[in-house]
């Protein structure tokens, strides 16, 4: 199948997509008036807080967090859908961080997102034909509705759709075929680059596993870049060959995904591998982690994550840690593990304090 | 006796274009401080399960058959009254989303002090003790504190820890909790999973465990009940059905989990979703999408039969496989 133009196979090892210390702050502060007549302080999220990564062609990077760490605004950064407060966006080279979504036309062509929710995210009342062609009307792809229909039918045919269900609506559709319907969207203009937001939390595991295949055949048949956002990391490592974990909008560990599973560093890396239950039934008693994410407007000084990890000193709630890299491409912001307290055990028992006040 | 036996159990919905059947014949029991797990995918009929067992279920909906049976004792067919005492006093429930389980007006003491009064009969100040004591026992710090606070001033998972103290305190021998860490961050879900179990375990109360998440049974439940599209296709001890299933769908559902590890090149996948309530398919209605379907599947539907520890309703088990 021809999705794509048949790419050459020359060996391109500069990223497709590389961003360097991309920030995105919200504004939360009470309007000017009432600051000035019951004070308090001007105030802000940093939902992305200095994000630097890069996604090698053809590969498929991975941000795992917990909710509120910031990865759904990277994807929307990523894709032109808010700006960023500071930061470059490289894409094949060229910076679009400034650009508004769908500018530069000829870059944007080449990414496209698919989105979580395939209830929300698909017009109810267009008929899946027109759906799936408006990227190509919109770029002017096809030159005659003859070409545009079959182009079409051969997209459905291609996610695993029948060309005959082009003339239905998207209610006449279960969650799968509806996700499988924005996968024909998103790839109808030959895009080399994916941003795929949760694409398969809204569905049952066995609809799920069938999205997840589709998904990986078109990277191997199409040859496509994958960044993927996910909170769960058995999806993720079936997904990823680069796995980027985040905490409170700052990367706190990005490694090959075997090495990740292998040998987390991250004290809060371990953790999150630590809560993933367990099919095999080994760990049916071991005492979970405790705390929560903290409220990203008052973020822990220093090192966010300090609050709730076992290895944390005077300088971790001083001082911010920085991505180091270390062997086999591993990238850890930790001074524990800098330093080599990075030994075991990780994760605090004794967290819940900052859990508490965190959210009062 | 079992603490819970629901036996036939039906679940109807009359619609316009007639009666749709929600749960269809489910029998299962519950033993006193057992866990039992109800898994399948959205639309199986485990909430609905669920629901009927509490007496909760949203009109139309209505139970068109069978029994549940707590402690000898027929409940379904109580008055709405009558049911009122039963819930909250003997049967509790934790639902998936806390912040619609809690009243947003009043202070979490309030809510507990009620519900602690309305079933113990207790002086106030004795109920706030003993509310206090909860709040401590769920692992919420400063509870003599936090009580006087309003849900909004609890994060996600503290207001499922308060929803937990609420279902437990009038100390109900059964729980039943729908998606109870759905709406949960991953690291706050292991914590509230390993909370309702040794709460459970403390005060031998038993428990009804909801949820599409097969991670979330290994670690919390005894016996797992598998159920596909409103029927029973497998019921038993939780690390048999999860590593040596019985029935096609759970191998197949299993498969389809991906796993932490050397990742596959390929998900098991099960070919289409499950039917809808308007069309379920004559005979065994996972038979369109089995690998294993035989001619006699699509016209005989399988009774839960029992197989290996466990019962499991396949034709494959009743000896017609030839």
């Amino acid at each position: 199948m021809n999705a794509a133009p048949a790419r050459m196979k020359v060996v391109d090892d500069r990223p497709l997509l590389s961003v360097k210390g991309l920030k995105k702050h919200f504004a939360m502060s009470k309007p000017l008036l009432n600051r000035l007549i019951e004070g308090g302080e001007t105030q802000t999220v940093k939902a992305v807080d200095g994000l630097d990564l890069e996604i090698p062609r053809g590969q498929t990077l991975s941000l795992v967090g917990e909710s509120g760490c910031g990865k759904s605004t990277v994807a929307r950064l990523i894709m032109g859908l808010s700006t960023p407060s500071a930061g470059s966006i490289l894409f094949d080279g060229a910076d679009i961080s400034q650009a508004p979504a769908g500018q530069p036309a000829a870059v944007r062509r080449r990414m496209q997102m698919i989105f979580q929710d395939p209830y929300a995210s698909l017009n109810p009342r267009w008929r899946v034909r027109d759906i799936i062609a408006e990227p190509l009307r919109t770029y002017g792809l096809c030159a005659s509705r003859e070409e545009e229909r079959r182009e079409v039918d051969r997209l459905l045919e291609f996610v695993g759709l029948n060309s005959r269900d082009g003339d239905k609506f998207p209610h006449e559709f279960s969650g799968g075929q509806r996700q499988r319907i924005s996968i024909a969207r998103a790839i109808s203009t030959k895009p080399e680059f994916l941003v795929c937001d949760e694409p398969t939390s809204a569905l049952d595991v066995s609809v799920q596993a069938q999205i997840l295949n589709l998904m990986r055949d078109m990277q191997r048949e199409l040859g496509l870049t994958y960044l993927f956002i996910s909170h769960d990391l058995a999806v993720v490592n079936f997904m990823s060959d680069w796995i980027g974990v985040m905490y409170l909008g700052r990367l706190v560990e990005v490694s090959p995904a075997a090495q990740l599973f292998n040998s987390p560093q991250h004290p809060y890396t371990r953790l999150l591998l630590d809560t993933i239950p367990d099919l095999g039934m080994s760990k049916r008693d071991c005492v979970p982690a405790s705390g929560e994410v903290p409220n990203p407007i008052n973020p822990p000084s220093g090192c966010h994550f300090h609050p709730r990890c076992a290895l944390a000193n005077d300088r971790c709630r001083r001082e911010t840690p920085n991505l180091r890299a270390h062997d086999n491409g591993v990238r850890v912001s930790c001074h524990a593990v800098e330093e080599g307290r990075g030994d075991l055990p990780a994760v605090a028992s004794a967290g819940n304090d900052h859990a508490a006040q965190a959210v009062i | 006796m079992a603490l819970l036996e629901v036996e036939n159990l039906k679940v109807e919905f009359p619609t316009r274009k007639g009666v749709l059947t929600a749960v269809d014949n489910v029998s299962f029991s519950v033993e006193q401080g057992e866990i039992l797990g109800v898994v399948g995918e959205s639309g199986a009929g485990k909430s609905m399960t669920g629901a009927a067992v509490i007496g909760l279920l949203e009109p139309p909906g209505r139970i068109g058959g069978g029994q549940i049976r707590l402690d000898g004792k027929r409940i379904d067919n109580l008055s709405p009254d009558e049911m009122r005492k039963v819930r909250g006093r003997h049967i509790g429930a934790i639902f998936q989303d806390p912040l619609t389980s809690l009243n947003p007006l009043f202070t979490v003491g309030k809510q507990l002090i009620e519900t602690i009064r309305t079933h113990l009969p207790m002086p106030a100040a004795e109920a706030r003790k003993r509310a206090i004591e909860w709040l401590a026992e769920v692992g919420i710090p400063a509870p003599d504190r936090r009580i006087d606070q309003y849900p909004h001033q609890f994060s996600g998972g503290m207001r499922q820890r308060v929803v937990i103290a609420l279902a437990l305190c009038a100390e109900p021998r059964l729980i039943i909790a729908d998606e109870p860490t759905t709406a949960l961050d991953v690291s706050v879900q292991a914590q509230i999973i390993a909370l309702l179990k040794r709460v459970c375990r403390e005060r031998n109360a038993a428990a009804i465990l909801v949820t599409h998440d097969m991670g979330v049974i290994a670690e919390t439940a005894d016996r797992v009940a598998v159920m596909y599209a409103g029927r029973l296709a497998e019921i038993g001890p939780v690390a048999r059905v999860l590593q040596k299933p019985s029935h096609p769908y759970t191998a197949g559902l299993m498969g389809s989990i991906p796993r932490i590890g050397p990742r596959p090149d390929r998900l098991v996948q099960i070919e289409g979703s499950m039917p809808r309530l308007t069309d379920i398919p004559k005979g065994c209605a996972f038979n369109p999408r089995c690998p294993k379907a035989i001619a006699e599947c699509h016209h005989l539907r399988p009774e839960l039969r029992p197989v290996a520890d466990g019962a499991a309703a396949c034709l494959l088990y009743e000896g017609v496989t030839q």
